[in-house]
């Protein structure tokens, strides 16, 4: 019976394997409506849990205890830092989980080279190949989310980083991982060799991403989330692991196609995203509104912007990554509730970047219990802009900036924006008068129809809510 | 080209196509999510740790393959309950309205 057992085995666990294949694709294609969301991540991960159990009836592995110890210290860790992080944190955490996926992928391949090198016979071409593949995809992963991450954190700078010599030093270490890698395929096996491209592959990680913040932050991390993916297809090459080779590819196609859509709503093509060091190079933007000494700020307080607020027949409320930062989505939702209850009509406008990541206000005002039907994208809301009576702009800069619009020297020209000036009045929640993310000055602040409200996001929506409770 | 590598590529292309069709016209509300449950998916590489991790004697492979076991299962476990903790407040929030 034990031999017949044995016999079905591998095809067994290929089965499974399909059926996981099955239930990733299932699971990744009810993930893309709200009423099916939740059941199809539960279904991806039913298909993980099934392809990870198949592979532990693998014959050959004999590794259980330690295995099994590797597989609950992994759970543990990810269970609390999954139950613990703030969903102001996302975009960071989907980075951080990015980096480890990537960092996997390239210890499969490191490890497969190092027991293929144990053996003392010569490493096959292919097995070469997809090893040097699997270890620059798996590294630039796993040092670009790492980077993106400690950028997100605030534990580096978050805008774009340029020196001089880029694209030389970058040409220069391409070069250098090409001949390692041409050498170890067509010469010998060489192990200081192997190390130094895993070495370079690490470092051009790193200086992918350097030059990239702020704006297109959310496209770097989409795109990361594609390498990932990638990475983890590589690794199924060096193994010839079909189960690694589906699931990575639909991740990394996935993840184009995200990219692609985060780019249309920034109107900038994949390539100037990741070779045009927005913002940092074009501090300066184009005098076609003079300097901004002449330029007049009106500023308001409190009870003033509750008055405005209170007694308006509609109000649109632009959320950005200010709100996110000060954790006020809860307070923001307080006051829409007071709002409402004055008989003032309350809509969310939300752009598709807003943020540090794709969709990222949805989430928050999720949190905060925001109903569904009053959050509006932005080709829904912008004809609206004319009718309302107050757009309440709340730690957004950028995406309500009109220079995407008129401005042809604007490093932001030609963004799809949401066109808060086009209503009654704008009233602006803002610490002070920086430039945005991109770097680029915002001239809806120096308009007569806004107002500004200096502060911090949280604070100053707290003093509307307590001011507006008076009414 | 062997066989073996000429297969897997015939999967991998198949499979991008399938990547590229399923996830057509997302409204934005799912971009997070989204990511965070394909990030989850591409913790797949615990299979091939396990896989390598697998030899009974102790060797440079085997401790890589099981250091790469742990960082895998962090992303697979971490990114499936992070995905789902979004998604419950979507759900609640649908209950209501």
């Amino acid at each position: 019976m034990s031999g017949g057992f044995t016999e079905f085995l591998p095809t067994g666990i290929e089965i499974t394997y399909l059926v996981a294949a099955s239930l990733f694709i299932v699971g990744l294609k009810q993930l893309g409506s709200p009423a099916t969301a939740r059941r199809g991540n539960l279904i991806a991960a039913i298909g993980m849990f099934l392809a990870i159990v198949a592979t532990l009836l693998n014959q050959s592995v004999l590794n259980y205890q330690m295995i099994l110890v590797g597989v609950v210290i992994g759970s543990l860790v990810g269970a609390i830092a999954a139950q613990k992080v703030e969903m102001t944190a996302m975009p960071q955490m989907v980075g951080l989980l990015n980096g480890l996926g990537g960092a996997a992928s390239t210890l499969i391949a490191v490890g497969e080279y190092w027991r293929l090198m144990g053996t003392g016979d010569p490493i096959p071409l292919d097995a070469t190949l997809t090893i040097i593949l699997s270890v620059l995809i798996g590294n630039i992963t796993l040092t670009g989310s790492f980077l993106a991450f400690a950028k997100l954190q605030g534990l580096v700078s978050g805008s774009p980083v340029t020196y001089p010599l880029q694209q030389p030093i970058n040409i220069l270490l391409l070069v250098g991982f090409l001949a390692g890698s041409t050498y170890l395929v067509t010469t010998a096996t060489d192990p200081t060799i192997f190390l130094v491209i895993n070495g370079i592959s690490l470092l051009l990680g790193v200086l992918f991403v350097l030059p990239i913040g702020g704006a297109d932050m959310p496209v770097v991390i989409s795109l990361l989330n594609s390498f990932s993916g990638l990475a983890a297809s590589a690794a199924g090459f060096v193994l010839m692991n079909n189960m690694l080779i589906i699931a990575g590819a639909l991740v990394g196609a996935s993840g184009i196609i995200l990219t692609q859509i985060m780019c249309k709503a920034m109107n900038r093509s994949l390539a100037s995203v990741l070779f045009g060091a927005f913002g940092g190079a074009t501090k300066v933007t184009g005098g076609a509104s003079g300097t901004q000494q002449d330029k007049i700020v009106r500023s308001i307080g409190a009870e003033e912007g509750a008055m405005m607020l209170g007694y308006a027949r509609s109000v649109v409320i632009v959320p950005g990554y200010g709100m996110a930062v000060a954790q006020a989505q809860h307070t923001v939702r307080e006051l829409a509730d007071q709002l409402e209850k004055m008989g003032v009509e309350v809509k969310y406008a939300i752009h598709p970047v807003a943020g540090r990541m794709p969709g990222h206000m949805n989430v928050l005002l999720a949190e905060a219990n925001v109903p569904y039907p009053q959050l509006y994208d932005m080709d829904d809301i912008n004809p609206e802009f004319e009718r309302t009576d107050v757009a309440l702009v709340i730690g957004a800069n950028d995406v309500v900036n009109p220079a995407a619009r008129s401005d042809a020297n604007s490093p932001i020209y030609g963004m799809p924006i949401l066109e808060v000036d086009k209503a009654q009045h704008t009233i602006v929640i803002k610490r002070g008068m920086s430039a945005g993310f991109a770097g680029v000055e915002n001239d809806l602040f120096y308009k007569d129809k806004t107002m500004m409200l200096f502060g911090g996001a949280k604070d100053m929506v707290a003093q509307l809510v307590s001011e507006v409770k008076q009414l | 080209m062997t066989a073996g590598l000429l297969t897997g590529l015939v999967v991998f292309v198949l499979a991008s196509f399938v990547g590229f069709e399923v996830i057509n016209k997302v409204p934005p509300t799912l971009h997070t999510p989204l990511m965070s449950g394909a990030n989850a998916i591409s913790g797949i590489a615990v299979i091939g740790a396990v896989l390598i991790a697998g030899a009974q004697e102790w060797n440079v492979t085997v401790i890589l393959g099981l250091i790469a076991v742990v960082l895998a299962t962090v992303n697979v476990v971490g990114g499936f309950l992070v995905t789902d903790r979004m998604l419950q407040m979507f759900k609640k929030k649908e209950v209501k309205a």
